[in-house]
């Protein structure tokens, strides 16, 4: 069993879709964990990472913690993955980048409907947020990219199967269309 | 000056629709004339252009915002540009901007897409891609009239004159001088003197005659790419269509070319007999000489030798008595868009449309202007063409190589004694022209422009010739004194700016090349991010839709390969660096929170990641 190939996932500034879109492969998650043992993943609310030969991320960095976290799993990480939209390009979260920080969080804490006890957090264990939304790219060498609002299903199951039977990854054209 | 308050933007307009005519395919035209006029095109021209032209609003808000010459809101009274060609810059013109912005009272530096204009609406500050003056720069564009030979005084001289609002015509007129600087004539050059001969042989001979010289002379396009002119020629004949057309190409775009330039100053004449001769091979009535803004200064000298043409009758109706020879020539400008160079983006700015290229095939020689068959040749092809007509194809063939008759005229500048125009022989090495020009300790050429190739000391044998260097004229020395690096920017940054937006390879990948040269320029690249390079470089060659893009990595792909230390010794140790600085981006958080703790600092890595 320790041969078995050690996968992490992680969510950064992402909305956990992507990690849905891997539930969705259904009964064929038994058949992964008969190939991969999980480490840290939200699938087994593991939170420390060790040494793992693939990681896929979820989502941007938006913020400090995302660029240690980010940070760790390229160390720790032999293989990263960008999965999903906001990994590969900031996504949704990045639309805050046509506006200031400041502008920002006035918006969400201070004058936006129904708020209550207006004010912007301050406290030490909030982390920061960036000026900006980046892709992962930005921030560390990054080994594949799979696309995706979030990628199907069976899209990160073929890719899954292709990476670990060490075949050349490549999608039937159903599942990188997206129209 | 521009400003005026007694002429109305509704009157102007309607002035101009009155002389210039309603045809949509002038709206550019009619857009130039306005923003010469008024500085910007104000609203009330787009609607009056859109009633009038029978073009929507959205058309004419895009060529707006097509043409850097084209503003949607005011520049000052007095527009000032300055070329930012690499060569401009070896010869100091980011000093001098400098200078006249804080002579102005203005703040910052102007970059592309972002001009300074004071408050007061006098005088605004901007960047032009090269103007086509590198051998007497660094140069600017002040209303579009050209202005030479930049030095501190003169720099000096002009912020007074725009402090005192003189009108330009009142402006001493040495600033506005422009040099020919001809230093080596060859079959072209040698002899301006023209007195129709070439149109009277062809009337003489036939059509059929004059082409079948073209033919024996071998004669190539002059533009760069080399298509064989008596084919184009033929084709164009010989393709169905109600409507002919001949259309020069002067949107001499290329950063470091300018021979058109003085081909159109002293060789006019020549230039247009060689578009008759043409015209009268293929049939056409009609001709454009499509001019790049940047040449504004010309205007007048072309259009009184067209005239003066017309009055010797070898322009217009019954050219030289002949019933049936009737042919004339309209000149339109452009307006600051490299890619116009481009034959079917200029046929679609000849309509009045942004510069965006056509599909091709159909080739303009069956589906050009109008989508009628169409020859665009550039100015120096009309100009051999006119010659061997008059004197025939063996006169041509006399000199050259196999697969390149004739000879070359090349727009030499960057680090040399003598920069200016020399005509060579096709087949003379580089290193011979170095010679000539006087150019010492040469690191570096860069031929054919921007899109061309750059040459190390180990290609300085090798011949201008279709069949080894071919190239548009352009010849750009660089010393041992230069970082060239600098030339990569410059050249990563004009095709960011000039790429036409159409495609994706060449849109975003010139904008992902031009920062990840910057990044390499801070200090902050990686083996990773010149690997990028390379990856973005080959797709955009693979990928974009027209030459722009094919062409556009070329620069940084060549010193690459061949002057690989200019950009390793800048690399950061990191096998990879993150493309933007993740301390500084917490900056506005840690500015609203208060906080400066070490826990709200994010520390580079030292190495680790590789």
């Amino acid at each position: 069993m320790a041969d078995k190939p050690r996968v992490a996932t992680v969510s950064l500034c992402g909305c956990f879709g992507c990690h849905m879109s891997l539930l969705d492969i259904d009964e064929r998650i038994l058949q992964l964990v008969d190939l991969v043992t999980f480490d840290r993943t939200p699938l087994t609310d593991i939170k420390t990472l060790g040494d793992c030969d693939l990681g896929l991320i979820e989502g941007g960095v938006a913020n400090a913690e995302n660029v240690e976290v980010l940070r760790e799993f390229r160390r720790r990480c032999k293989t990263l993955v960008a999965v999903g939209a906001c990994a590969v390009n900031g996504g949704i979260p990045a639309m805050r980048n046509q506006f200031g920080l400041a502008e920002c969080l006035r918006e969400s804490y201070c004058d936006g409907i129904g708020v209550h006890n207006p004010g912007i957090p301050s406290d030490p264990e909030i982390p920061l947020l960036l000026n900006q939304v980046h892709p992962i790219h930005e921030v560390v060498a990054i080994d594949y990219f799979l696309p995706g609002c979030p990628p199907s299903a069976d899209a990160i199951w073929t890719f899954l199967t292709a990476f670990l039977e060490g075949r050349p990854i490549a999608f039937p054209y159903l599942q990188i269309h997206f129209d | 000056m521009n400003v005026s308050a007694a002429v109305t933007v509704e009157g102007f307009v309607a002035e101009s629709l009155a002389t210039h005519g309603r045809d949509p395919r002038h709206l550019l035209q009619h857009l130039i004339r306005v923003q010469q006029r008024f500085s910007y095109v104000p609203d009330a021209a787009v609607e009056a252009l859109s009633a009038a032209l029978d073009v929507t609003r959205t058309q004419v808000r895009a060529a707006i915002a097509f043409y850097a010459f084209l503003h949607e809101r005011p520049r000052g009274a007095f527009e000032i540009r300055f070329s930012d060609n690499i060569t401009d810059r070896m010869l100091g013109s980011r000093r001098l901007i400098r200078l006249l912005i804080e002579r102005l009272g203005l703040m910052g530096l102007p970059a592309w897409g972002r001009d300074l204009i004071r408050s007061d609406g006098r005088v605004s500050v901007g960047l032009a891609s090269c103007t086509g003056m590198c051998d007497q720069g660094p140069a600017l564009l002040i209303n579009g009239q050209a202005v030479t030979n930049l030095d501190a005084q003169r720099v000096d001289r002009i912020a007074d004159l725009v402090q005192e609002g003189i009108p330009l015509d009142r402006w001493p007129g040495e600033f506005f001088r422009v040099e020919n600087n001809i230093r080596r004539r060859g079959l072209l050059l040698g002899n301006p003197a023209t007195d129709g001969a070439a149109l009277r042989r062809l009337l003489d001979e036939g059509a059929d005659a004059a082409l079948a010289e073209v033919e024996r002379s071998g004669l190539r396009g002059r533009g760069g790419a080399g298509f064989t002119t008596a084919l184009k020629w033929r084709f164009c004949r010989e393709a169905p269509g109600t409507d002919r057309y001949v259309v020069c190409n002067a949107d001499e775009g290329e950063p470091g070319t300018f021979k058109d330039r003085v081909l159109l100053t002293d060789y006019a004449d020549l230039v247009i007999e060689g578009m008759t001769v043409c015209a009268g091979v293929i049939g056409a009535r009609r001709g454009f000489l499509y001019l790049r803004g940047e040449y504004l200064y010309l205007l007048p000298h072309l259009e009184s030798v067209l005239q003066r043409r017309r009055a010797e009758g070898l322009l217009g109706a019954r050219i030289l008595g002949r019933d049936g020879f009737d042919f004339d020539i309209e000149i339109h400008l452009g307006a600051g868009a490299y890619i116009c160079g481009e034959e079917s983006a200029l046929i679609e700015s000849l309509e009045g449309k942004r510069g965006v290229t056509r599909k091709r095939p159909p080739f303009p020689v069956t589906s050009g202007f109008d989508d009628q068959p169409t020859v665009v040749n550039n100015v120096e092809t009309f100009l051999a063409a006119a010659r061997v007509v008059q004197w025939g194809g063996y006169w041509l063939r006399g000199e050259g190589t196999d697969q390149s008759a004739g000879s070359k005229i090349l727009s030499v500048s960057g680090d040399c004694a003598r920069p200016g125009i020399y005509e060579y022989p096709f087949g003379t090495p580089v290193h011979r022209v170095l010679s000539d020009c006087g150019a010492e300790n040469t690191q570096a050429v860069q031929i054919s422009g921007a899109a061309g190739a750059t040459l190390s000391p180990a290609d300085f044998d090798r011949i201008i010739a279709f069949e080894d260097l071919p190239t548009a004229g352009s010849f750009m020395i660089f010393d041992d004194s230069r970082d060239l690096l600098d030339m990569v920017r410059n050249f990563a940054a004009f095709f960011a700016h000039e790429s036409c937006g159409f495609c994706t390879p060449c849109r975003v990948g010139g904008a992902l090349l031009r920062n990840l040269v910057e990044k390499v320029v801070a200090g902050q690249g990686s083996e990773y991010d010149l690997s990028e390079i390379r990856h973005i470089g080959a797709v955009m060659r693979q990928a974009s839709y027209c030459g722009l893009g094919h062409t556009a990595p070329n620069h940084v792909l060549n010193t690459l390969d061949k002057f690989p230390s200019i950009y390793r010794r800048r690399l950061a140790r990191e096998a990879h660096t993150p493309s933007f600085d993740l301390d500084a981006a917490l900056s506005e958080a840690r500015g609203i929170a208060g906080r400066n703790d070490p826990g709200a600092h994010i520390h580079a890595l030292s190495g680790e990641t590789a």
